[in-house]
């Protein structure tokens, strides 16, 4: 791909520099290369005594790796923001409505605007959920929407994460850093803070507890040390200075949940849970699962206690749900989308199939119910070997499969082993629903520390980088 | 506070405790070894820490030599033996991983950084000098992570708990240190005054006790001083008395509904140790009442896990799953 095919996050088609970025291209200008280099170096010194790690799959248990951190911020104008915010909102507020549709009265379902095997067939479709209702019927409380720049700079929504979408933490930890190392840019610069995030959230998962609760008691629910994101609990608890517990800490006992403190059982109301609906209540879903607990679907069910997010929002976000997000939007607010899905092919349909299989080179094909980078074929990436070798799978399968046109993602100058070079990158805002939809501005910016690749997801060696909202 | 943050803190505490105390312990096997004496006399002083620390059967079972370079790297590096230092380290930044977000950002960071640093020391730094050189810096990190805990985490039930850790672990030590080196120091092959008195200031020194000695007594070092230094005066902040009555108090703090028993048993002993007699003590026989106490000490632990903590059952294994990002 040449330089000249994608949007430059800092430069113009015609090499010029826009003009949000003006006065810290001069600021690169001026500071010496090594200068950087040393920063960087800083920068992962801190990041690993704070143990701000992030643990890989498919290597020996414990293994704790950095986070690539980039020292060049991704800047965003003010009016860009703000337009965006307006589309997360209304995205949000269409996925809630059709999560509480879908699980009573599936008025979505019988207008036929989304096929109903689509949603009753799907494997994260949870019928324990029918007629259960939630607090505000806010089931995503916190979603992470990914959005990507391609073309000349429209943005685009490539995925929903509706379930324990994670990297909050990074989005913090990221700004603290740059602070530190550079904090003459932030003089140079108004940038909308985002360090209150936890505060936000503690509003939120407060927002959402049961009718009748006051002072409501919120927890932070872990798989425990060793899982991937554990960092991320750990951080988000202390920050809203409540408990992290895992599943053995809690028990269930005459319709309420309770933790186990060095001074008996206490009440718990909200549970931030950041495990998966399967492994949340061996009695209910795997029984083999240790990190839930026992007896927690039916305290549930009963109204006794508050998850967030909901059981059951897996439906919403899952890839092959993703190409109606558009007509949930119209459906149930009666407005048009804001913000741009990418089109999508979906396998299960003949013809979308064969339009697939002949373009598989220029294709991203993706599995629905995959996720964190595994499982796709970046077509243009890909040597002819591993393309034969998705086609197979694909023929095996092809209802497990979505695909989408390679997009030409945005890139952002990022500071590499030759000095400073555009790589690509996505976005990551946060979208809190408790009495009103809230973020801080921005989110987190994954960057594809290859160069050429397209893939950010940090289990794929992305890496991250400071995202600025400029203030108006 | 959850029970089980309260474990991880009071083991976080122990595991950190007790690197310390067995660098003191090899510390002053070492020094010892360094003086003049019977090749029978090294065997015997290692042997007898190895059985102190609970791992001389591993070690025999492993065929090494009573050497001090071998006996050090199985105390120090190795990963199989629970007691090294390498592996208290390693419990010790596990236990607070597992409670990060409870301890202040200083404790974590100091704790995770000695065990960054453990993680890079092999046995080429225990050679030559290295050996002490470590030991100081194994006690460095120690009350480094002491001192920021006392100076930075709010004293709430979770400084309790750790300094609950701190001296519960200290008073076994001590009893256990003093155990076996009274045994030896008395039984030695060759009894001559200089060598004694190289001896028992080695004790002293392992456990930062010779200026207080000096202080405390302003008289020449006898065993029964030592002893007395060590188990029965408060002021001595590695005693059993000051150890104990730390216990009681923070035990009275933390107290709950059903922690009346552990509180009088924790008392009662204390106050044994705050009223005995160093006479009394040699009366009885001191290898006697140290075997006692350290009892207590396990009952002690037992009845603070089940008051307060994680009652003593095997742990789930974790479970991974996927959280994308």
């Amino acid at each position: 791909m040449s330089a000249t095919q994608f949007f430059n996050e800092m430069t113009d088609f015609g090499g010029g520099v826009r003009p949000h970025y003006e006065k810290f291209s001069d600021w690169l200008q001026t500071t010496p290369p090594q200068r950087l280099a040393d920063k960087r170096e800083a920068a992962d010194a801190l990041f690993h005594r704070g143990g701000i790690t992030f643990a890989v799959y498919g290597e020996a248990e414990g293994t704790e790796r950095l986070i690539p951190f980039d020292v060049i911020p991704r800047i965003i104008p003010a009016q860009e923001w703000v337009d965006m915010a307006a589309g997360l909102r209304q995205r949000v507020k269409a996925l809630n409505a059709f999560i509480h549709d879908i699980y009573h009265d599936q008025e979505i379902l019988k207008a036929g605007r989304i096929p109903a095997e689509q949603v009753l067939n799907n494997a994260q479709y949870r019928p324990e959920m029918k007629g259960v209702d939630v607090p505000g019927n806010i089931y995503a409380a916190i979603a992470g929407i990914d959005v990507v720049r391609a073309g000349v700079g429209e943005y685009y929504v490539l995925e929903d994460n509706l379930r324990v979408p994670s990297g909050v933490s990074y989005m913090i930890e990221d700004r603290k850093m740059m602070m530190r190392l550079f904090p003459e840019l932030f003089a140079k610069y108004r940038v909308a803070p985002v360090e209150h995030y936890p505060d936000l959230l503690l509003d939120t998962l407060r927002a959402v507890s049961q009718k009748g609760v006051t002072n409501p008691s919120v927890v932070v629910l872990t798989p425990g040390a060793y899982n991937s994101a554990y960092f991320e609990h750990a951080f988000l608890a202390q920050q809203m200075g409540v408990e992290l517990v895992e599943g053995r800490d809690l028990f269930v006992d005459d319709g309420h949940v309770y933790q186990r403190t060095t001074q008996g059982p206490q009440k718990v109301d909200v549970i931030y849970r950041r495990v998966d609906d399967d492994f949340l209540d061996p009695l209910a879903f795997r029984a083999d699962s240790m990190l839930g607990v026992p007896g927690l679907l039916d305290v549930y069910r009963e109204g006794g206690v508050t998850l967030a997010n909901a059981i059951g929002t897996g439906v919403a976000d899952d890839k092959s749900i993703y190409p109606y997000v558009p007509d949930m939007i119209d459906f149930y607010l009666g407005e048009k989308p804001l913000l741009n899905n990418v089109p999508t092919y979906m396998l299960r349909k003949k013809e979308d199939l064969a339009y697939t299989l002949e373009n598989l080179g220029d294709l991203v094909v993706k599995e629905v119910h995959g996720a964190g980078g595994y499982g796709m074929l970046v077509g243009p990436a890909s040597t002819k070997e591993e393309i034969e070798d998705f086609r197979k799978r694909i023929l095996a399968a092809p209802e497990k499969y979505i695909a989408q046109p390679t997009l030409s993602l945005s890139a952002c100058p990022t500071f590499v082993e030759r000095g400073i070079a555009p790589r690509h990158i996505d976005l990551r805002p946060f979208v809190l629903s408790g009495k009103e939809v809230r973020f801080v501005p921005g989110g987190l910016t994954r960057v594809a520390l290859k160069e050429g690749s397209l893939v950010v997801n940090s289990s794929q060696g992305g890496g991250t980088k400071d995202t600025w909202v400029l203030e108006s | 506070m959850l029970s089980r943050t309260a474990d991880h803190l009071f083991w976080m505490a122990r595991y950190m405790e007790r690197a310390e105390n067995v660098a003191r312990m090899l510390d002053v096997n070492y020094r010892m070894s360094l003086l003049p004496q019977s090749a029978n006399d090294i065997e015997r002083q290692w042997r007898a820490a190895l059985d102190t620390m609970g791992q001389l059967e591993r070690y025999e079972k492993g065929g090494g030599a009573y050497q001090p370079l071998e006996v050090m790297r199985f105390m120090v590096l190795d990963r199989q033996n629970s007691s090294s230092i390498y592996s208290c380290l390693r419990a010790a930044r596990e236990n607070a991983h597992a409670v990060r977000g409870t301890l202040t950002s200083e404790l974590w960071e100091t704790t995770n950084a000695t065990w960054i640093a453990m993680r890079s020391f092999n046995q080429v730094g225990l050679e030559g000098d290295g050996a002490s050189e470590f030991f100081e810096w194994v006690k460095f990190r120690s009350h480094l992570s002491r001192g920021v805990t006392v100076g930075t985490m709010l004293r709430d039930e979770s400084l309790h708990f750790i300094r609950l850790g701190t001296f519960l672990e200290r008073g076994d030590s001590t009893a256990r240190l003093l155990d076996v080196k009274f045994h030896e120091l008395s039984t030695s092959d060759k009894h001559d005054d200089a060598a004694e008195y190289y001896q028992w200031s080695a004790l002293l020194r392992s456990v930062s006790a010779f200026e207080i000695f000096r202080r405390v007594y302003r008289d020449v070092i006898t065993p029964t001083r030592v002893v007395e230094l060590l188990t029965l005066r408060r002021d001595m902040p590695r005693s059993l008395a000051c150890c104990m009555e730390e216990v009681y108090e923070l035990l009275q703090r933390v107290s709950n509904h059903r922690s009346a028993e552990t509180e009088r048993r924790a008392g009662e002993l204390a106050a044994s140790l705050r009223f005995g007699r160093i006479d009394e003590i040699f009366e009885e026989g001191l290898h006697e009442y140290l075997t006692a106490f350290i009892e207590s000490i396990a009952d002690l632990g037992n009845q603070i896990s089940n008051d307060f903590l994680v009652p003593v059952v095997a742990q789930p294994e974790s479970q991974s799953q996927q959280q994308t990002l």
